[in-house]
Parts: C-alpha cells; structure tokens; sequence
C-alpha cells in the first residue's frame, strides 16, 4: 500500500472537483472492497475523498411513487429499511444474500455497484491480468476459472461482476444517478456495468470522475412474487457461484410481467429481456421454466473448471421461477431451507 | 490412578477466558516494545529460478527505510544443514531464508525491508525491484507418481507401514471387492493469528523472542542453533497462541528473519506474515490414494490393501502416516500397505490436525462404506463384524480400546437403526437424506515433561512449564489438576506457561500435551508434598512426626492425616514456617524419560465413530450437514468442557475438508491461488448444525497414571469420509475426490 492524502468531501460538487484537482484520486464509500485492494497494491490511489458528509445516506419515496436511495446509504440500512422490505422484497433479499453483516454494516450502496471482480488473478500481482494491467493477458483462461464467467465472455476477461445486490437492482429498472465535471445525469441500469470486450479494465460506463449519488427504483417492485436465489460454496461469506433475482407478476397461473437476472456468471448482472418476453403469456409451471433456462443459457460458454455453472443456472432458473410462482415461505436465498415442494 | 475429582472431569471455564475476551492476552505481534523496527518480508512470484537483480538503492533512499536484506547481504550464520534442522525437521536440508538467489517456491522469502513504521515497510516492500530467471517447475502430483520413493525415517516418530500376510492370497478368498482411488488437495492451516515475531533487543546480543510457536523451547533450539547464541541470550516467550493446529510445530522463517535483522541491526524488531504469505510454508500434503478391500462372504475382511503417495518439497522427505492405520482398525490378517513421496517444487508439507489419519481415513472409511454395499451389509454392522481386539500392526494388546462402546452410543444417539440401505430411499419432504459413518484410531502418546510446583506463603500454588496453549485449554486443565492435586480451590492455583526460562516440555502437539504435561503435573505436585511434609516434620506438631508421604491427603489448603482427618496443618503455615516465603518442587524429567524409552507393553490409542446426517437438494445438489453425532474413546476426560470444543471443531474441520476446503495451484505458475480467507473456504457458523459428542467411559490405568489418551485430533478422524458415505446414501453419488463441491454432484 501507498501512502495517500485524505479529504472529506462536503459537497458533491466539491467532490467532483476536488477529483478532477488529482490524479491518482479516489472515492471512498464504505472502504470494503478499495481499502483491499489497497492492501493488495491492485488499487494504488495517492488520494482518497471520502463522501460520507455528503448527506447522500438518505432512502427517500420519489414523487413518481418509487424509491430513491442515497449512495452512501448503507447496505445494511438499504436491506432493512421498511420501503424495501415491503415494496421490494427481491432487493432486501439480495443484499442479505451477501458478505456479511460487518461487511453490510459498512459498505455503501454505490461501493456495491463499483465493487470489482473477484477473480483470484485480478488480487494477485504475480500472475497476468488484462483487468489488472492490459495486455497482459488473462490468467484464468486456461487457469482456474471455477469463479468466472460463462455468458458475455471475451477472450481478453472472463471475469464477473459479483455483486448480489446489483443482481436485484437490473431486475428492477433501476435508474443511477451521477454527478460529474459535465454535470448531472442518469443511467439506466442495464447500460451501468459493461461487457468485457477489449476492454476488461473497464467495468463499467462512468465516465471519469463521475459520482453516483443515488438509485432510483421505479415503483413497480413485485413484491408479490419474487425469489433471490443464491448457490456458492458455503452458506455463507461467499461470493456467488450462481445467483437468480426472479420476479413475477401473475394473473393466476398466468404470468403478465417477468424479470430475470443472474449473477456470478457475467462481468455485468445478467438480466435477459428475451427470456422475460418468452414469459410473459405463459402458464407459470415447470415446463415454462426449463424452456426459458436452456434459453437464456443457450449461448454460455464454459471455460473448464467452470463449465458445471451452465448447467447450475439453468437449474437455478427454474427453482427461482418455481419460488417465485409459489411464494409458499419465506423464501430462503440458500435453497435449503425451503426447498420443498 | 483413583481421585478424589473436586475438579478432574468437572466441566470448567477456561481460565484465560477473561484475559481473551478482554484482550489482556497478548500474541507475538502484539509486544510493543520501545524503539522497534518493522520488518516486511517480500515474497517469490515464481516457483522456481533464481534472482539474478536486486536493485535495493531507491528503495534505501526512503526517509525511515532502516535496510533492505537479502541473500547479497545477509552474512551465512551457519553452514551445516543440521544448524536448520528443528526439533522436528524431516530428513533433508532445510530450507534457509535469504541464503542464497535459489527461488524453490512460489511465495519464497526473497528479501526483508526493514523501517521505522510498519506502513512504510510495507510501502518500500511494494515498490523493491528484483528481477527473476524462471525455469519449469513441477508442482503437479498426478505426474510424479512414476517417480514417488519409499521414504527414510528422517523424522521423529514416522515408521513406514508394515505389511502382513499376503494380500494377493487374501483377494482371492474374498467373495467381495472393493477397489477405488482417492485424491484430496493441499490445505493450509490457516489459524486466525498470522505468524509473527517480536524481538526485544536487550543489548550485546541479548533477545527477548515473542514468538506466534507450538513450543518454545523449539523455536529457541532453532535460533541458539543458527546464531550461535546460547540459551540466556535467546529466551523465547509465547503465551498464547491464535490457533495452531499444526503449522506452529516448526519455527516459520519470519522468527529467523526478525532475529537475523535484530542482531544485525542491533534493535528491536517485529517481523508479522500476510495472510496471503500464510500460503508460504508447511501445509497437509496432497495426497493420491488407492484402496482395495476383499471380504469373505459373512463380512469378514480377507484382505486389505492401501497405497498412498503424497507430494513433498525438493529439500526435505516430509512423511505423516496416512496408510498405517488401515493395518490397525480392522481385524484382517493380509494386509498390504504402500507410501510414497514424490518431490515437486513446494514448500515442505508440515503436521496438520489429525496428520496422514485424516487423510488415509478417508480413504479407508469410503472404502469401508464400499464394501458394505458389496457385501449387503449394513456400514456398522460390517465395520463391528471386524472389530479388532488386538494391535495386529504392533502385535500387541490394547491398553484399553471402547470403540465399541463408540459404535452403540452413537448409533443409538443418532438413531442409526432407522436407516434404510438404498441409496436415495430417505427423504425429508423433497429433500435427500444420506446417513453415512465412519470412525478412527490415534495415538495416545505420553511424552517426558518437567514442571515446577511452588507454594508460597499465601498460600497461592503456581505451577509452570515452558509447554504452550493453542487454545486446547492447556491453562485450565493444568489448572484443574494442579488443584486437584494440592487440594486447593481453583483460584488457589496459577499454571504458567510458554517461556523458555520455565522447566522444559515438548511441543504442543500430537494430542500429547494433556497426558505429558498433566501427569507431570501430577509429578510436581507429589514432590511438593513431599517437601511439605518434610518442612511440617521439622515443626513441633507431634501428629506428624513418623508419618510417610502416603498416609498424607492434601484437601481444603490442608495437609492432613488419612486415618485422622482432625490432624492437621494449614499449608499456608508451613510455608511460612518454612521462612523461605516459597517452597518448590519439580518433577524428575529423567524418570519420565526412561520410561519412554522402555519397549512398550501395550498399543495405546484412542478411538472414534461419527454418524453425519446430510440433506442434498436434488435438483440444485446443494448438500448441507444437518446432523453429526461423534462418540469418541479418549481415556479420562479432564474437562468435559474444553474437550468438547476440541471434538465440536475437529468436526468442523472434517466437514470443511468434505466439503469446502482446498488450497487450489494454479500448475502453470507453481502457485495456490485462493490465498484469502475469502476464498480459502472453512465452514461458517451458517454451514454447522447439531453436533452431538459423547465421551463413552474408557478407565485406562496402563497409558499413564491420570489415564489420559489426549483429545486434540482423534475427533476429526472419518468425518469426512461420513460425510461423503452419507452423500453417497443420499444420492446413489459416490465422490472420492475432496472436497464434494457441487460441480461434482450435478
Ligand atoms: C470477504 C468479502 C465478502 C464479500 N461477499 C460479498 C457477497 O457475497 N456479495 C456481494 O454482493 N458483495 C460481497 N462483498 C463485497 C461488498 O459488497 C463490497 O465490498 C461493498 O459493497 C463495497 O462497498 P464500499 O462502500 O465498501 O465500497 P468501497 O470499497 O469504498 O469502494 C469500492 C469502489 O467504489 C468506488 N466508489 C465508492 N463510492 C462511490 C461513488 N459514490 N461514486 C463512484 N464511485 C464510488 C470507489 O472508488 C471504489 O473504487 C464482499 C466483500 C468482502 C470483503
Ligand atoms: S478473467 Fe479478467 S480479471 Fe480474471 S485474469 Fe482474466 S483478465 Fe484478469
């Protein structure tokens, strides 16, 4: 690690320039992933701004009937506050489905956009990373892959967003809101985090030295019929082998609306609006299901250690759709508790 | 031996509870001594090559960079192999930190920056320039097996296998066959505490050492051995240590790099390990194992056959027994055992929780399960049809051997009659239920010990020895025994430990600390007494006058007489009497270790059998461990308490060895890759359910006189191979590769 100097910003225009002022500047939210990185000498900022006094820690209604959190909300406080967990249920259920209640407690709610790839290459200096350094080439092809992607692949990153909470967030329409040197704007969730390309070093559309200073969730939220399912090695304190954020709106056995997204298997939240399409009129039954996962996997590529997870999410895809459908508990983001018929 | 229990096998609180959870206990990177250097240890990216570039200069110029060592610069201490050899080193040349330009491992010490804060260190580390020259290296065990080799007896207590009767015959008879390779990666031990090292430069090459060790007196050995110091000057301190489990047997190079660069510099310095550098030493071998059984068609076993080869670095033959316990569980009389290592360019394997058995025994208990099938047998019906009742590998009686007892209170705790033997024929709901078994022997090993008992005029015993606490409750079991012993309240005692300058005792491993320091306890304790009768003969109390040492019991701070309990004198008062403020007493060292030299008379092991309940999701194959009951035979328990938080996380390694845990090479550069507690997977709190221990009586009075067997490791013996059995019952899947991770059940 560096040494680096340190300002708390007070104002997001402030902020804004006090990174345009420096290079080699940095936003902190809650320090999860950047100060890790740091450690790691991946991250070698020489100047950090700390947004916390920002007052953008707020979750407020919007006047269009849906919800705006604040960047710096917290997870934790985005998870448990009452909106969420009744308007939108699929949300509160992705974020518990991550990290840890430590890790929660302090990450923010823009960190978790900005979070980057777990792959084990990407952490460690000694070995080739195009994400890391480019054109360096990418260990984990030919490399232990098992964490990386299958869908939306490049042969310059295989790697995956891992975020649970942004999983729920593509699924939902959401809306991010930036701030930057030319002013306001917004983003439409799916167009946020970007596909690897030839370009794997860049994970996502800001521009530099945006900030995000919210996210806007629109009102629908089917808090009726929703599921989160995540599968990872343990139950707990780990990342995503494979995750289903599934929404339905029914019409008895009938669905009207769908939304679909997965994560751990693409460098973005993988939301399919084909397969939603393919949903939408159909009878919600097993069938249906099946059908849309061999679809929304139809192109998926698997790279050997990780070939297993094509098969994984198809089968996660129906269990979260079944779930969603059936709504019988409290649905457990684990697939144990409640994976009885 | 017969007590009196006012405090043996009571259930006690760990003394040094407080101190942990106030944070009073220190650890080794926790001294803060005055004027102290930090030192950071730049690590290899390569696995094999040499450094052919340091380039130190600019790194030097950096306000507060003290030195930067490296081979170029730090003078040879020693020359011959024997001055690295610890107390446990297996055969071969020992690895040296900062010797030479040779790269022999990923993660390899290459050099040490040493400054005045420990973020700067850490910065100037970062930022060393050091150019490599690559040559292939060989990490991969699946193409070593050719060339693996029947290693020597290098290190202390490894015995190759022996082979019985004739195999071949044996297979022959048998109606039934079983036979199937089995393969597990390496792991890492991975305590909470990172390896460290604080030394105190006290002046003219005088140190205090706080060292993060399984035992002091060996990290001590070590640095007199290489620097030429003697005892006085390197006194080495650890009174507690963040978990152990093995990978402190051996001093791990940051000791020597922190002593190297105090000495050199003539200060103090810390040296602490990353955690991704805590993937740089001694680790449990992968291995690659071949079982075949053949049975007789009442279920008896006609023969076995176990073969194992594990992976060993270039520079030392590590060896564990992995294959040997196969040649003791069962009653078989053709027996064929192999193990081998084949060398690859890795650090040395090192000792882990239940070292070779957790290993072999998967092997071994899959196999088992295997054969019950092929035999139509239930899996512990056919395991009791071949009970062994003698050591056939030593040829020789059982001290005392409960395992059956193991076997009926577990099974009927676990409710194993309600078993149904098809595969996939249990369910809850939708769910898959598998009930699988398995079960182990350890050694129950009494090593010399010497301890010092002192009373002082208060009234206060304390009784120390230089052995050490990994958190096994080494504190409060000496503690108990020591009171017990005394006839004094607990809060009357105070057992020290973890220094050099206290009696010597051996490492603090193999389960041997409970038996070897105990008794030695028990030991010092009976000297004392006996120096205490002497000091109250020589006052003027007449009810004592004659009396010999056995018609004397020490209860309630009293000395008084068996056959007149009236009659007698307060310890505090014959202390003071004594005018000396203290009288002491040790164990004689030697006696202990004649015995130990004596051939034995008995085999001496403890035993365990473990029942695990696994629902499996049978679309998804998500397995989770519902239920795991483990019925162990340990001889006496001193404290049903902390023993039981011993088998609690022996099963919790077991289940994570089954399931989760794997430290994953990447071949192509000769590096374990998932170097995080992130993805270096040990279960969580959210992956344990019921576990249910039992301790079934075992009275023992030939392993030693408390009857102690040692409860550290025998716990964790075929968890995971029960857990795999019960994946196998639940799904008709039968994995033999560790960890079961959901890739291999789709
Ligand atoms: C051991 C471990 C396990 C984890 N497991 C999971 C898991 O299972 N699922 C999961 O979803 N997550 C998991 N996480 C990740 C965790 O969710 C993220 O680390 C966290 O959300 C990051 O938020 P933060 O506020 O701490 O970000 P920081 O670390 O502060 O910042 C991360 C990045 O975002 C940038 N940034 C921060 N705020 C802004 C802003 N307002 N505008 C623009 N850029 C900004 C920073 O510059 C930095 O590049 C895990 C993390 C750890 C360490
Ligand atoms: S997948 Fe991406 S992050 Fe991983 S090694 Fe390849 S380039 Fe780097």
């Amino acid at each position: 690690m560096n040494s680096f100097t340190f300002t708390q910003a007070a104002a997001v225009d402030a902020a804004v320039r006090e990174k345009a002022s420096h290079d080699g500047a940095a936003y902190i939210g809650g320090g999860t992933n950047l100060v890790d990185l740091m450690k790691e000498n991946v991250a070698r900022p020489t100047h950090l701004i700390g947004l916390k006094k920002l007052g953008l820690d707020t979750i407020e209604n919007t006047p269009d009937g849906g919800l705006r959190l604040g960047a710096l909300a917290t997870n934790a406080d985005t998870a448990y506050h009452p909106e969420v967990i009744s308007r939108y249920p699929l949300l509160n259920q992705a974020i518990l489905a991550g990290a840890s209640p430590q890790l929660r407690n302090m990450a923010t709610d823009a960190g978790n956009l900005m979070q980057r790839t777990r792959c084990y290459y990407f952490y460690d200096l000694a070995t080739p990373c195009n994400k890391r350094e480019p054109g360096t080439g990418c260990s984990a092809i030919g490399g232990y892959n098992r964490v990386c992607g299958i869908l939306g692949t490049s042969d310059s990153c295989i790697a995956t967003h891992p975020s649970d909470m942004c999983v729920a967030l593509a699924a939902l329409d959401t809306i991010v809101r930036v701030s930057g040197p030319n002013g306001e704007r917004t983003i439409k969730f799916e167009d946020f985090h970007r596909l690897p390309g030839n370009h794997p070093e860049r994970d996502n559309t800001l521009e530099p030295g945006e900030l995000i200073t919210g996210l806007d969730l629109p009102k629908k939220g089917f808090s009726e019929n929703f599921s989160y399912l995540k599968l990872r090695d343990r139950s707990s304190y780990a990342f995503a082998l494979v995750s289903v954020a599934a929404a339905l709106e029914l019409d008895g056995n009938t669905i009207k609306d769908a939304r679909l997204a997965l994560g751990g298997v693409a460098h973005k939240p993988w939301r399919d609006q084909a397969a939603e399409a393919m949903l939408v009129g159909q009878p919600a039954t097993a069938d249906t299901f099946r059908r849309v996962a061999a679809k929304v996997l139809e192109n998926a590529k698997g790279y050997g250690e990780n070939t297993f997870k094509i098969e994984l999410a198809k089968r996660a895809i129906v269990r979260a759709l079944k779930q969603a459908t059936e709504m019988k508990e409290a649905v457990d983001t684990n697939a144990f508790l409640n994976s009885n018929p | 031996m017969t007590l009196q229990t006012d405090y043996i096998g009571k259930p006690t609180n760990r003394v040094d509870g407080p101190a942990k959870v106030t944070g009073g206990a220190k650890y080794a990177a926790e001294y803060n001594v005055p004027n102290m250097l930090y030192g950071y240890v730049v690590s290899s990216p390569i696995a094999k090559g040499k450094i052919t570039k340091i380039d130190a200069a600019p790194v030097l110029a950096l306000a507060g960079v003290q030195q930067v060592f490296s081979h170029e610069n730090v003078p040879h201490y020693a020359f011959f192999d024997r001055s690295y050899q610890d107390e446990i080193a297996p055969g071969g040349s020992p690895f040296r930190p900062l010797y030479d330009a040779e790269i022999k491992f990923s993660l390899q010490p290459v050099a040490l920056v040493v400054a005045d804060t420990f973020e700067l260190a850490r910065y100037a580390a970062s930022v060393l320039y050091i150019e490599y020259e690559e040559v292939a290296h060989e990490t991969k065990l699946s193409q070593h097996i050719d060339d693996a080799y029947e290693p020597g007896t290098g290190k202390t207590g490894y015995q190759p296998p022996k082979s019985r009767g004739n195999f071949g015959k044996g297979w022959k008879e048998g109606v039934a066959h079983v036979e199937a390779q089995f393969s597990h990666h390496a792991q890492h031990h991975n305590p909470m505490e990172n390896f460290a090292t604080t030394v105190e430069w006290l002046g003219d090459k005088y140190l205090n050492i706080y060292d993060k060790t399984q035992g002091a007196f060996n990290s001590q050995l070590l640095v007199t051995k290489i620097f030429g110091l003697s005892k006085e000057q390197a006194r080495v301190v650890s009174k507690y240590t963040g978990g152990g489990f093995g990978s402190g047997l051996r001093p791990q190079y940051q000791l020597l790099l922190a002593v190297m660069a105090s000495l050199e510099l003539e200060r103090s310095v810390r040296v602490s390990l990353t955690r991704e550098q805590m993937f740089s030493f001694g680790h449990r071998p992968e291995t690659m194992q071949h079982v075949a059984l053949a049975a007789a068609a009442d279920g008896s076993l006609t023969g076995i056959n176990h073969f194992a080869v594990a992976e060993t670095s270039q520079f030392e033959d590590f060896t564990e027994n992995v294959v040997g316990w196969s040649g003791m569980l069962y009653d078989c009389k053709n027996v064929a055992l192999g193990y081998r290592l084949a060398k690859l360019d890795v650090y040395t394997p090192l000792d882990m929780r239940a070292p070779g058995a957790a290993s072999g025994s998967i092997a071994l208990e899959i196999a088992m399960d295997e054969m019950a099938y092929a035999a139509g047998l239930d899996p512990l019906e056919f395991r009791i049809r071949n009970y062994s009742d003698r050591d056939q590998a030593q040829d020789l009686p059982y001290s005392s051997k409960a395992l059956r007892k193991c076997y009926h209170e577990g099974a009927a705790k676990f409710g194993w009659e309600k078993r149904t033997a098809e595969p996939g024929s249990m369910r809850d709901g939708n769910l898959l239920v598998g009930w699988g078994m398995g079960g182990g022997v350890w050694d129950a090993t009494t090593k010399p010990a010497t301890v010092r008992a002192s009373l002082d005029a208060d009234g206060h015993l304390t009784v120390s020895s230089g052995t050490n606490e990994i958190g096994t409750g080494t504190y409060t079991i000496m503690t108990q025994i020591a009171a017990e012993s005394m006839g004094l309240p607990i809060e009357a005692v105070t057992f020290v430990l973890g220094d050099t300058e206290l009696p010597e005792s051996p490492l603090q491993g193999g389960s041997w600390t409970a038996a070897s320091v105990g008794n030695s306890v028990v030991e010092a304790c009976a000297a004392l007494g006996e120096k205490l009768l002497k000091q109250a003969q020589k006052m003027d109390s007449l009810a004592f006058k004659d009396v010999k040492i056995e018609d004397v019991q020490f209860a309630n701070g009293q000395m008084r007489l068996r056959s007149d309990s009236t009659k007698a004198m307060v310890l505090r008062d014959v202390v003071q009497a004594s005018g000396e403020g203290k009288i002491e007493a040790q164990n004689a060292k030697e006696k202990s270790k004649l015995a130990a030299l004596k051939p034995p008379k008995y085999s001496m092991h403890a035993h365990n059998a473990v029942f695990v309940e696994v629902k499996v999701d049978p679309d998804l194959m998500t397995v989770h461990v519902t239920r795991v009951v483990n019925a162990v035979a340990a001889g006496r328990i001193l404290n049903p308490k902390t023993a039981r938080s011993q088998v609690l996380g022996s099963v919790v390694w077991g289940l994570g060895m089954a399931l989760m845990e794997e430290s994953v090479m990447d071949h192509r550069f000769g590096r374990y890759m998932n170097h995080s507690l992130a993805e270096y997977h040990v279960p969580v709190n959210a992956d344990i359910h019921d576990i249910d221990v039992i301790f079934v009586n075992e009275e023992d009075d030939k392993v030693n006189p408390l009857g102690i067997k040692g409860i550290g490791e025998v716990g964790m013996l075929g968890v995971a191979g029960a857990v795999a059995n019960a994946i196998y019952h639940a799904t008709g899947k039968r994995v033999r590769d560790m960890p079961i991770t959901v890739d291999k059940l789709l």
